[in-house]
């Protein structure tokens, strides 16, 4: 079989790939401007925010030297740990409390147990007083350079002192480092403060030969683990430390079990006490909540598309303008009137006491319950609902219905056998539409929900803006992302996504 | 080709006045966070106003406090700080100084003395809860009812909240355990005292929670500041708690049928925090701004607009007459003596470790 050949003699096959290829180029570059800025603007910042939930980095960035020291200590022993990991705590403490991380990783820690917030913060403000200045002054009187700077900086220079030294080391580093990070000061020009001291003195008594020898055996060991007791007894609760150790690694799933009434115990996943749960209440809540506020819209969303649909244009006109026009009304300006017209003392009471439907002491409570979450956010969404219907419906040739019926269907077997599954398609985009806004919303369900009437959302709501728990709303967050994606996925199955129109 | 040409003019000059403004940093302009409404006009017209008269400083108001500690440190990650100066309760100032996100301050140094000679630090006294906090005024929560609809003995005391039997009806609290708590351990015999050691056991908050079991049924749970005074004027609730100055303009400029019941209202404080991570001239801006705005007559100022108590010593001697209503402003501060024979102190770090615990297990109570 001979190859065909194009006008310019290569293949036909190469050439058109050449021209499509081209196109596709052409096509992309058109869109690029596009798919760069939601790139950069909604996919990157979500998946940002989605990652909070897994990421625990601060931990380890704070207490370094003592997450090292931690890995030594058996959690479940229920011991304090030993005097290796106050030492550690004390240089990472000293640091932390210079570069003001100290108080976050507090607060950080609180949301696993309440109190480390303060304790933190009690034991930064402290930590620069400890007793370990004797070991500076011990230093300083037996050898004036001791407190000199520059030869601190030039024995922290020579690897052979540095090899004998290991601890004093890697602390003079850190806070040579800080010295210049968040002070702003020259390290050879400031004499090291206690923290290194205390390094150097942990070295010598370890056995290693110091630059010039000092004679250590006159000093009374300062015991760190008593200098933070002295802060606070909380330092000596092994339920502290176990904390500590639990999220010490970079990554956790923490936020996640928590966002499911779960806890990280010492030893192992166990759910919470039952006064804590939440969670798991309210995503159910949201769900039913949310596909009761479709079926409401469904229910009163399809008669009026299909008079809208079907009324001469002029009248049409004039109903869509009613079903817009609280569209085009500020949602707070909405829910407050809800307010007005549904509480007890509110419109709504009043007429039906008026009337004597309902006794004076006896008014409804439609409001500030899921009743009144329904019913405000069944009115804000209804537009959803209404003009996928309807734009679907537009497309109905009405000739079908007629045709039906001079076949002598029923009117009620022309619209259920003819009209309405046409209509499908229009009933589906709606209920995505509805379905997925009303999960998201949390204003409403906030102004009108009462106790009983607010959804997942508004825990998100309040965990970004009030605790700052940022990874527990990332973790809840992403569950609803994926609730959502889970129920497109099963509509796809059994509806089949080609079968929504928004129109046309 | 002519429209063509307007239109790329129209474009540029358009980005040209973008980018202006975007670039809303100019040498005199600072941008002011606060909660809007009465609060912030008050602001406005006690320092805002003077402030730039006499420095020629355009001052430019953000009413997004309710939201600061959380867009702070979204602005800090961002490395974009845009605010010059934060209004911020007690709380939060401690929250944001904990996350690094305020600025440090040295109240002697930064801050001006008092009229009375005092020093800054002696002035505001116990009032400086934070390190980066700048007190300006003392609020308080406290319960308003309706005059009309208590019956012929009205409430004297807190736990008329509790007494659905002489007063029935529904009663307005706030959607967090916050102040809640405390009231219903007051109520149910703990000494006033021993409320956060009590409130620190599960058994004290099991108390706390049962003790607000009884009147569930009858609350209905508020989230903004408006809304208390809003179910007063209603009738739709006959009691509920919010913050004085709320009650004091329904009461004085609104004339609604209702009273306040100061027992035991709960002292907080509101004050302004500087950002970190400003530019050194825009720090040094607003450490002069709120050097100004903190100074005692400019604290005492402030009362003539709203009913707040100024947060220094010094300027309680020179609150004066309401602006518009003429009416003595200071038998309505929270601090006036009359008004605070019993009053509760809100414990700041007691909170700040116990708040993320006691909300979960208030929303999960909330909820059943």
């Amino acid at each position: 079989m001979t190859e065909v050949l194009a006008a310019d003699g290569r293949p036909l096959k190469a050439s058109l790939n050449r021209a499509l290829r081209r196109q596709k180029l052409r096509a992309l570059a058109l869109i690029a401007p596009l798919l760069i800025f939601i790139l950069v603007s909604f996919v990157m910042p979500i998946a940002d925010m989605l990652f909070r939930s897994v990421e625990n980095e601060i931990v380890a960035d704070t207490l370094p030297r003592t997450v090292m020291a931690l890995e030594e200590w058996d959690a479940d022993s229920g011991d304090v740990p030993g005097e290796a990991v106050f030492d550690a705590l004390y240089t990472d403490m000293a640091l932390a409390n210079e570069y003001k991380t100290h108080t976050r990783l507090g607060s950080r820690l609180n949301y696993e147990l309440t109190g480390i917030s303060s304790l933190f913060r009690k034991s930064g403000r402290r930590v620069g007083r400890f007793d370990t200045d004797v070991y500076t002054d011990a230093f300083q009187d037996a050898d004036p350079a001791y407190s000199d700077p520059a030869q601190w900086a030039t024995w922290m220079a020579d690897d052979t002192i540095r090899a004998n030294l290991p601890i004093t080391a890697d602390t003079y580093d850190a806070w040579a480092q800080m010295i210049v990070e968040a002070e702003g000061d020259v390290p050879a020009e400031e004499e090291p403060w206690d923290f290194v001291y205390t390094a150097l003195y942990q070295d010598a008594t370890a056995g290693a030969d110091l630059p010039i020898g000092v004679d250590l055996s006159g000093i009374e060991p300062v015991s760190l683990s008593a200098q933070f007791a002295d802060v606070d007894e909380d330092w000596l609760d092994p339920e502290v430390w176990q904390t500590i150790k639990i999220y010490s690694p970079e990554y956790t799933n923490g936020y996640f079990l928590n966002s499911v009434d779960l806890l990280k115990g010492s030893d192992g996943i166990e759910a919470r006490p039952e006064s804590e749960q939440i969670y798991v209440t309210l995503f159910i809540r949201t769900m039913i909540m949310s596909l009761s506020i479709m079926g409401m819209c469904v229910l009163l969303g399809y008669p009026i598309a299909w008079l809208l649909a079907n009324l001469k244009d002029s009248t049409a006109n004039l109903l869509m303008i009613l079903v817009l026009l609280p569209f085009w009304t500020s949602l707070l300006v909405r829910t407050s009137a809800w307010k007005v017209l549904l509480q007890q003392q509110g419109v709504i009471n009043d007429v039906l006491v008026w009337i004597g439907l309902v006794a004076d002491d006896g008014r409804l409570q439609l409001i500030n319950n899921q009743t009144g979450t329904i019913i405000a956010m069944t009115h804000i969404l209804l537009p959803f609902m209404i003009l996928p219907l309807y734009s679907v419906m537009k497309t109905i040739p009405p000739s079908y219905l007629r045709a039906a019926k001079s076949l002598g269907a029923t009117d009620w077997t022309a619209f259920w056998r003819v009209y309405f599954p046409q209509s499908i398609p229009g009933i589906g985009a709606g209920c995505i539409l509805v379905f997925i806004l009303s999960i998201g919303y949390y204003i409403t369900p906030e102004l009108v929900g009462g106790t009983k009437g607010v959804f997942i959302s508004n825990r998100i709501a309040y965990h970004i803006s009030s605790s700052l728990n940022w990874g527990l709303a990332a973790a809840l967050g992403t569950i609803l992302l994926a609730v959502v994606l889970l129920l497109y996925w099963v509509y796809d199955r059994i509806v089949g996504i080609d079968n929504v129109k928004l129109g046309g | 080709m002519k429209t063509s040409m307007k239109l790329m003019a129209t474009t540029c000059l358009t980005l040209t006045a973008t980018m202006a403004v975007s670039d809303g940093h100019m040498a005199d302009e600072m941008t002011i966070v606060s909660w809007g409404g009465a609060y912030s006009s008050s602001q406005q017209n006690a320092y805002h106003t003077p402030y730039m008269e006499m420095t020629g400083v355009n001052i430019i108001n953000d009413e997004s406090s309710a939201e600061a500690v959380a867009k702070l440190r979204a602005m800090n990650e961002a490395g974009n700080v845009t605010w010059d100066v934060v209004d911020v309760v007690a709380s939060d100032a401690i929250r944001l100084c904990d996350e690094g996100l305020a600025l440090e301050i040295d109240a002697d140094e930064q801050l001006a003395p008092g009229d009375d000679g005092s020093t800054a630090s002696e002035d505001f006294g116990d009032l400086l809860v934070s390190d980066c906090f700048i007190p300006q005024i003392v609020y308080s929560t406290t319960v308003g009812y309706r005059t009309d609809l208590v019956g012929d003995t009205a409430p004297t005391d807190i736990c008329a909240l509790f007494d659905t039997e002489t007063y029935p009806g529904q009663r307005s609290l706030e959607k967090r355990p916050i102040n809640n708590m405390e009231w219903a351990l007051l109520c149910d015999g703990v000494a006033k005292d021993d409320v956060y050691d009590v409130l620190e056991t599960e058994e004290g908050q099991a108390q706390a929670f049962a003790k607000l079991d009884t009147i569930k049924d009858s609350v209905v749970w508020w989230s903004a500041g408006a809304d208390t005074p809003q179910l007063l004027a209603d009738g739709e609730v006959i009691m509920g708690s919010t913050y004085n100055g709320r009650l004091f303009s329904l009461i004085e400029e609104q004339k609604q049928p209702v009273a306040m019941l100061w027992d035991a209202q709960v002292f907080d404080l509101d004050g302004w925090i500087i950002p970190t991570g400003l530019t050194p001239e825009r720090e040094a801006r607003a450490l002069d701004y709120v050097r100004f705005a903190t100074d005692t007559q400019r604290l005492a100022d402030q009362s003539k607009y709203i009913a707040y108590g100024p947060a220094r010593q010094s300027s309680a001697p020179l609150v004066s007459t309401h602006a518009e209503l003429g009416i003595e402003m200071a038998p309505h501060m929270p601090t006036d003596p009359a008004n605070a024979t019993n009053t509760f102190l809100y414990n700041y770090e007691w909170w700040a470790d116990y708040r993320d615990d006691l909300d979960a297990k208030f929303q999960a109570w909330l909820s059943q």
